[in-house]
């Protein structure tokens, strides 16, 4: 069994490569037998993630979902920030740099109105369900941008840990919300050209959310959507403690 | 060679990444701004500079086109170590904050795609 430990330790990330073959494999069979190309395979195999990662949370009691069980590691290596970067990056290799060009304006729009729109719908809803200080309320309204702003802003706000752990889970709650629903409400909302994908990255921001939904709705659209999306966590770093926590004390 | 097309994406994602860390700490905020947005367009212009000198082989393109297809895995991948559990136990209020924007999100974006169309 130590050997055996060993050396799924020593190959983590090629156990993943395997892992998640196997669930690719799977999710398309599945696709194709049972829901008859109702739903592409891209998007249960990323739904059947998000099951296996609420199980792996379950039976370990971890953070990282699937890759908190030993042998299952190299999963959370493969679907780490610097992979998914990595590819994001790649995807560009296939979009047209006019396109992007075109459509930046909307692509700001949408940036700067998205931080907004989650932001204040947020608070609004914290405020309804009676959180009163200015501290938590805006860090649940930055938590509901992503489960990044949330935290580095109840930090730089000294919010208490409840609050904290409050808002990373809606940022979460969020990006997985965004995977399930794009597919799913893409063509009802004209999510079906490049500039719609940068609007979308803009107003979603979340980028684990937007670059899933998109990849699994059409994988073409990705690289218009992660180049707004991208600059949404910063930004909301850079707005949510400062200025709109000082626009928050003078409405209250 | 296939590697050279890896080692520009590998350039292109580092110098992207690097200006997003600097910019983000020029802004002083503790985050990468839009890092991954940076390298795409180095990624775009490598990539135009290479074609004007007749150096973008088949080669070459299959070493970023690689990883362009591995994104889809990758994704599943990070589906599989989301913290899913919190989000689902974490009480009513999470549910709902977490819940209402993003549908009403949804159905602003055809506005936000008309209000472009206008202009």
């Amino acid at each position: 069994m130590e050997i055996f430990n060993n050396f799924i330790d020593k190959n983590g990330l090629v156990v993943g490569f395997l892992v998640i073959g196997i669930i690719a494999f799977l999710s398309e069979v599945f696709s194709k037998k049972v829901l008859r190309g109702y739903l592409p395979g891209s998007a249960i195999a990323i739904l059947a993630g998000l099951i296996l990662a609420y199980f792996g949370g379950v039976f370990t009691g971890g953070e990282k979902g699937l890759a908190d069980i030993v042998v299952f590691k190299g999963v959370g290596t493969f679907g780490g920030s610097m992979f998914r970067d990595f590819t994001i990056v790649a995807t560009a290799m296939g979009a047209s740099y006019l396109t992007m060009k075109k459509a930046g304006w909307l692509g700001l729009v949408s940036l700067l109105f998205g931080i907004v729109f989650f932001f204040v719908f947020g608070v609004a809803l914290a405020l309804i369900w009676g959180v009163r200080d200015a501290a938590s309320l805006c860090t649940i309204g930055a938590g509901s941008c992503t489960y990044i702003v949330g935290p580095v802003t109840g930090a730089a706000l000294g919010a208490s840990s409840d609050i904290i752990a409050l808002s990373i889970a809606i940022g979460v709650l969020k990006a997985i919300l965004v995977t399930i629903l794009t597919p799913l409400l893409a063509k009802r909302v004209g999510l079906t050209n490049p500039a719609a994908a940068m609007a979308f990255g803009g107003l979603m921001g979340t980028n684990s959310g937007v670059s899933a939904g998109l990849a699994a709705t059409d994988p073409a659209l990705v690289p218009y959507g992660a180049v707004t999306a991208t600059f949404y966590t910063g930004l909301g770093c850079l707005l949510c403690p400062s200025l709109f926590y000082l626009m928050l004390g003078w409405v209250l | 060679m296939i590697i050279y097309g890896v080692a520009i994406l590998a350039f292109s994602y580092l110098t992207g990444q690097l200006c997003g860390e600097y910019l983000g700490e020029f802004l002083g905020v503790k985050a990468n701004v839009g890092g991954v947005g940076f390298a795409m367009i180095i990624l775009l212009l490598c990539k135009e500079w290479l074609q004007k000198r007749g150096w973008l082989d088949t080669e070459f393109e299959r070493g970023v086109d690689f990883w362009n297809k591995m994104y889809i895995p990758v994704i599943i991948a990070m589906s599989a170590s989301q913290n899913v559990k919190v989000a689902v136990s974490s009480g009513f209020l999470a549910l709902i904050v977490g819940a209402v924007p993003v549908i009403a999100a949804f159905f602003t974006l055809p506005y936000l795609i008309k209000l472009s169309a206008k202009n």
